[in-house]
């Protein structure tokens, strides 16, 4: 034994050995009550941790016990997870437990991480998009111990994820066989689990939390809410992208601009006979939204990244549309389904907060510190992508077309819209001159503006005004124009070159809802699949249960 | 409140036809009401919650009246913060609810 723990290709495994040595513990299962001791004796000062924040599913229980650990035992840890959702995700830099962070998103404490970033609480290691941070924990920043969250374990310490897996094989993964240490909340422990998401082995310590784990809805959108605009720019979308380049695979943002396409599909979409000839594959979490489209026949699969609370029975009800396991329940991966979503689909639609006049937009604004999440590689071309497809095809060409050399080379391209009405709320201009992403940086000491998406990878803008085709500009001074023709009423719409504007409407490169056919007026709610949350539980026959919030019956 | 009131010149009388309304004064909507006018003009007068875009309601105003060129009009318009696409929407509907109107009479 000697001759192991002194060789120098094994310190990690000695080391782990020596932690689960000070931990004492006989058996996989302890007591919530040990909890805090267990993470004193499991950490060393300076580790890489990684407390599982996903999108929606929170490890709220050990985010909880890991502030109330003994700084003086426990501190200078390197947080590496994907998001920060909880009080406690920020305390434990307030409490000097923690003082490193790298991560994807924080959207609920991004006000807070800011202001803890201005008095020297943190350092920020990069602010990544979801696929990197899991790339990066195989590479340089793989965690020593995890603190993960399940559904349910049993006794051996198999784990049973349910629907909401998101980010828990990326985290496991990676920890567990770079002889890290893995420690699950779970929600209940039982004699038989109804499937195996993780096995027992890369599990080293299963304790039951008091309260099941948090787990928000973030995709539920009410249709009531959905305004007429919205409407028409969903008629502009499927009529002037979507059945334009045939888009099959797609992936949708979470706005209600997105909601309005979803909900259309089953209504405009059906009367323009595009069933069945476009979005016939979704990378997408189980959006309420979808459910007249799935019922109406239109949706051939689903993958998700993570769930939607009050869509367990409905899924279950769905396997040939959803993944599920042999248990019935859904099967969510965000690292497969971020794959996916930035390889294997064709489309990628979403709206934003700001966008200049060159198309880089971003959801950043001063004084707080978010993150992008998955946007960036849904919103990105997949240069490394080789398949072909129809709509791929399409929006190359129309890039290239009479470009020679090196940028003539025939190739695809995705499909990245950013859908945004000119004005958000509070007539706040959603297109400017420059991006508050400029200013964040230097207030931040980013190296970079936090740009969501750059503007070379947009290839359509749509607004309540038109659809301009960036694919099809051939310079910056055409692309510039051809965003300030569809920015509307705002200051930088105002200063468009009504001639060259005209010009570009006249190639193409601006389509008006008249060009394509749709009537303004005709943009009514009655287009709408469901035009309330009841309507959606009653399209899906009752299966689907809407969280307590958005019942209003 | 914020009351402002524009007139554009040039463009074709309308032909008699009845007052309509359109919209509902609610928060991020607008009511439009559409009346026959004596004089040669496009009459506007918007009382609007929001104060301080005179000059995008005049924009969007103008664009209106550059659209659909009508004379012989008065519009009243009672906004609740719509963005100016609300407001060109309502102004399109209200416009072609008297064309109806016309129409019938």
């Amino acid at each position: 034994m000697t001759a192991i723990a002194d060789s120098p290709w094994t310190r990690q495994r000695t080391n782990r050995a020596a932690r689960l040595a000070r931990a004492g513990m006989r058996t996989k299962v302890v007591p919530a009550d040990d909890i805090v001791a267990l993470l004193e004796a499991l950490i060393e000062p300076g580790d890489r941790v990684c407390l599982e924040g996903d999108n929606q599913k929170q490890a709220d229980f050990l985010a909880r016990a890991l502030t109330q650990v003994s700084p003086e035992r426990v501190h200078d840890l390197h947080m590496v997870q994907s998001v920060l959702s909880l009080p406690e995700h920020l305390d434990v830099f307030e409490l000097g437990i923690a003082s490193r962070l790298d991560f994807s998103f924080s959207g609920p404490q991004a006000l807070r991480l800011a202001q803890l970033l201005g008095a020297g609480k943190l350092q920020i290691g990069a602010i990544h998009t979801y696929l990197e941070l899991f790339g990066r924990y195989f590479v340089d920043l793989t965690p020593k111990v995890s603190l993960i969250a399940a559904q349910a374990a049993d006794i051996h310490g198999n784990l049973y994820t349910g629907p909401n897996t998101e980010d828990t094989p990326a985290i496991v993964e990676a920890t567990a066989f770079k002889s890290g240490i893995v420690v699950a909340q779970v929600d209940e422990i039982v004699e038989r689990l109804p499937r195996i998401d993780i096995p027992s082995d890369w599990v080293d310590f299963v304790v039951r939390a008091p309260e099941p784990a948090f787990i928000e809805p973030l995709f539920t959108r009410d249709p009531a809410q959905i305004s007429e605009i919205q409407v028409l720019m969903a008629m502009m979308a499927i009529k002037g992208i979507y059945a334009e380049y045939g888009v099959q695979s797609l992936n949708h943002g979470i706005g209600f601009d997105t909601a309005a396409i979803e909900l259309l599909l089953p209504t405009y979409g059906e009367r323009l006979g595009l069933k069945g000839r476009i979005c016939r594959h979704w990378a997408l979490n189980p959006h309420p939204a979808l459910i007249p489209a799935i019922e109406a026949g239109w949706i051939e699969s689903v993958h998700s990244f993570g769930s939607e609370l009050g869509m367990e029975d409905y899924v279950r009800a769905r396997p040939d549309v959803f993944f599920t396991g042999p248990d019935g329940s859904l099967r969510s991966n965000r690292a497969f389904c971020q794959a996916a979503g930035h390889y294997a689909c064709d489309l990628f639609i979403g709206s934003t907060l700001q966008m200049d006049m060159m198309g880089n937009s971003s959801t950043a604004t001063l004084g707080r510190i978010a993150g992008f999440g998955g946007a960036p590689n849904m919103g990105a071309d997949a240069r490394g992508r080789r398949h072909a497809s129809d709509a791929w095809l399409k929006a190359g060409r129309e890039a290239r077309d009479g470009l020679a050399g090196s940028r003539g080379m025939p190739r695809g391209q995705k499909l990245v819209v950013q859908v945004v009405e000119t004005f958000r709320e509070h007539m706040q201009p959603a297109f400017v001159e420059t991006l508050d992403a400029w200013k964040l940086a230097e207030q931040a000491a980013m190296p970079l503006p936090p740009i969501m998406i750059y503007g070379d990878d947009v290839t359509h803008v749509l607004t309540e005004e038109g659809i301009a085709n960036l694919l099809l500009c051939r310079d910056d001074a055409e692309r510039e124009q051809a965003i300030r023709g569809v920015a509307g009423f705002t200051p930088a719409g105002q200063k468009r070159d009504r001639a060259m504007v005209e010009r570009l409407r006249a190639r193409g490169i601006i389509r008006r809802p008249a060009d394509l056919g749709i009537d303004p007026r005709d943009a009514t709610r009655n287009l709408l699949a469901a035009r309330s949350m009841r309507d959606l539980v009653r399209a899906s026959g009752g299966l689907y249960r809407p969280p307590r919030r958005f019942r209003n019956w | 409140m914020e009351t402002l009131n524009f007139t554009f010149e040039g463009g074709r009388a309308l032909p008699p036809f009845a007052p309509a309304l359109v919209g509902v004064v609610a928060s991020g909507n607008l009511e439009v009401l559409l009346e026959p006018a004596q004089d040669a003009t496009c009459r506007v007068a918007v009382d609007t919650s929001a104060r301080g875009f005179g000059a995008i309601w005049e924009a969007v105003l103008r664009d209106f009246h550059a659209r659909h060129g009508v004379a012989g009009i008065a519009v009243s318009i009672h906004d609740m913060g719509a963005t100016p696409a609300v407001v060109s929407l309502r102004l399109d509907q209200a416009l072609a609810a008297i064309a109806g109107t016309a129409e019938e009479a």
